[in-house]
């Protein structure tokens, strides 16, 4: 395996990112409902069938509704989500059954600029979820100002990260089908334990522990920060923790895809 | 003239299994070049390493005379490849996929646009131009790839069994108009297994199998080399027409239902021995390409 040099990529990159926003652009209207409606779902089940009973509770000095704790989680969730199907079923479904791969490969492109576009689109992706729910959920007013308008930078971050963390998963599985496996070991277990929607202090010490090395808690905890402006020094960690981690897995990611194509 | 594609000793390997073992070969400008071969003869194999989607193990590639491993990206720019599988975008109607693509060359939208229009319509789909890929028939996926291929004004273009699948229609078709395009000055490398397809469209060829390159030529001599004018085949032969055969001192292919005699000029021996032998199950025919393929890569099957 070679670790992809930064020579072997150019501006050519972003017409991947294009041909997939192409793409996307034709059902936009169909996209966009997810983000837009899934936040108004979440509110009436949680913040009004729920919250009763969880009441008011205090974060960092603050009291807080139990739907405004749940509101920013719910936004590092969407990135997530976008990010990590669009770089495996989605990426799965270009490479092997459609061919995508295969037609670029016949152009002036090379296989790290298709895998970057790649990365760089399901990010996209991720940043347009943020923008819809993000709209929405202000609408609520659940999120402040101005702190809130540093989620599309989050959503960059922690697109890329999930995006090149999917890449992986599609750079090693045999056959689609096989996506299940770190779906049901790994997206399923950090979407109901990274301080998605209890704090993580209600865990047991040793779990506490483990929810630190979760990716999701580290985007959850920012996003929070953020939008709710609770700053507290930890949320720098939380960023490192991410950059640094996104530095290493996006050429990592590439490495192993020119690794499962071309040989 | 120099060659517009030159293969030196050629050689790839997947474990012990020597895909490409040692191909040499060139393609000089404005000819139609073939490149036939069993399946799993090494064919694509030799297509993918010439755009750098396979690494080689040694041997060397030029194209337009640079060496493709310091010039891939200006080559891709000026070759146009046709691949064996349906990589067409699904999503997208079939004049977007042609526009596009034009956006992997850099090539400006303006004349993006006008360069697909004049692909549909030479391909006859310019009243499908808004259709979805997703509907298309295999016939006009071809025609569409093969439209693809074109868009950025290649100067060399490689099709790899660009009408496996076919109907006869469609395949007349795309046989037309590459012929078409290569008058208009288009290398062409092909690769196909249909060996009326070759005789057709080829100026030279080369037939590989187990990687190696067994013959290389103009096909009309090399069967009149090989093989001779006439075949004649004599269906179901008995012990008499045996005999006859080793009377006339002849060599033939004996394949126990079937004889393969290879003549230089058949007319007489066929009169004889119609008349004075038997008449029925035996044919003369011009001696083809086929005949040359079954003799050099043997008749057992493949896979």
């Amino acid at each position: 395996m070679n670790w992809p040099m930064p020579s072997r990529f150019s501006r050519r990159t972003l017409r991947v990112w294009q041909r997939n926003f192409d793409v996307y652009r034709l059902n936009w209207k169909i996209s966009f409902i997810p983000p837009l409606l899934e936040p108004v779902f979440y509110i009436l089940a949680f913040g009004v069938g729920l919250a009763v009973m969880v009441g008011d509770f205090e974060v960092q000095g603050r009291t807080l509704g139990y739907t405004s704790f749940i509101a920013p989680a719910l936004v590092a969730v969407a990135v997530m989500y976008n990010a990590f199907f669009e770089t495996t079923y989605n990426s799965f479904v270009r490479m092997y059954y459609q061919k995508t791969f295969d037609a670029l490969l016949a152009t002036p492109l090379n296989l790290e600029e298709i895998i970057l576009g790649e990365l760089l689109w399901a990010a996209t992706k991720g940043l347009i979820a943020t923008l819809l729910m993000g709209l929405m959920l202000s609408l609520f007013g659940l999120f402040s100002y101005p702190g809130a308008l540093l989620l599309p930078l989050l959503a960059v971050l922690g697109g890329l990260f999930f995006a090149a963390l999917g890449m992986i998963c599609t750079a090693l599985v045999p056959t689609i089908e096989m996506f299940n496996l770190p779906i049901f070991l790994g997206i399923t277990p950090m979407f109901l334990f990274s301080g998605t929607f209890f704090p993580l202090q209600n865990l047991p010490g040793w779990a506490q522990v483990v929810a630190q090395f979760l990716p999701l808690t580290h985007l959850v905890a920012l996003v929070r920060g953020c939008a709710l402006e609770l700053w507290t020094p930890a949320l720098w960690g939380s960023l490192l923790y991410l950059a640094v981690a996104t530095l290493i897995l996006v050429p990592l990611a590439i490495a192993l895809m020119v690794r499962r194509i071309i040989n | 003239m120099a060659p517009i594609l030159e293969i030196n000793e050629l050689r790839k390997s997947y474990g012990a299994l020597d895909a490409v073992a040692g191909i040499s070969l060139a393609v000089r400008p404005g000819e139609c070049f073939g490149l036939l071969g069993p399946n799993g003869a090494g064919k694509t194999t030799t297509i993918r390493m010439l755009y750098g989607f396979t690494p080689r193990d040694s041997g060397s590639l030029k194209l337009f005379g640079l060496d493709i491993d310091s010039h891939l990206r200006e080559i891709k720019a000026r070759i146009g490849i046709c691949q064996q599988e349906d990589s067409l975008d699904p999503d997208l109607s079939l004049r977007e996929n042609l526009v596009g693509f034009a956006r992997y060359f850099s090539i400006p939208r303006r004349d993006a646009e006008q360069r697909a229009e004049e692909l549909l319509e030479f391909f006859a789909l310019e009243n499908r131009a808004t259709d979805n890929v997703r509907i298309l028939s295999g016939g006009l996926k071809r025609r569409l790839m093969l439209a693809r291929a074109l868009i950025n004004g290649p100067e060399l273009v490689i099709l790899d069994e660009p009408t496996t699948g076919l109907d006869p229609q469609s395949r007349q078709l795309l046989w037309d108009k590459l012929a078409a395009l290569k008058k208009q000055g288009l290398s062409i490398l092909l690769t196909t297994h249909y060996m009326e397809e070759a005789e057709r469209l080829c100026d030279r060829l080369v037939i590989v199998d187990h990687g190696k390159v067994l013959i290389e030529g103009v096909p009309r001599e090399l069967i009149r080399r090989e093989i001779g004018r006439d075949v004649l085949e004599i269906a179901d032969p008995d012990p008499q027409i045996r005999a006859f055969l080793q009377q006339q001192n002849l060599p033939f292919e004996d394949l126990d239902k079937r004889l393969l005699v290879y003549l230089d000029n058949g007319d007489e021996l066929f009169l004889k021995l119609t008349r004075d032998v038997r008449a029925e199950g035996c044919t003369l025919r011009p001696a083809s390409l086929e005949d040359l393929f079954l003799k050099l890569t043997g008749r057992e099957l493949r896979e």
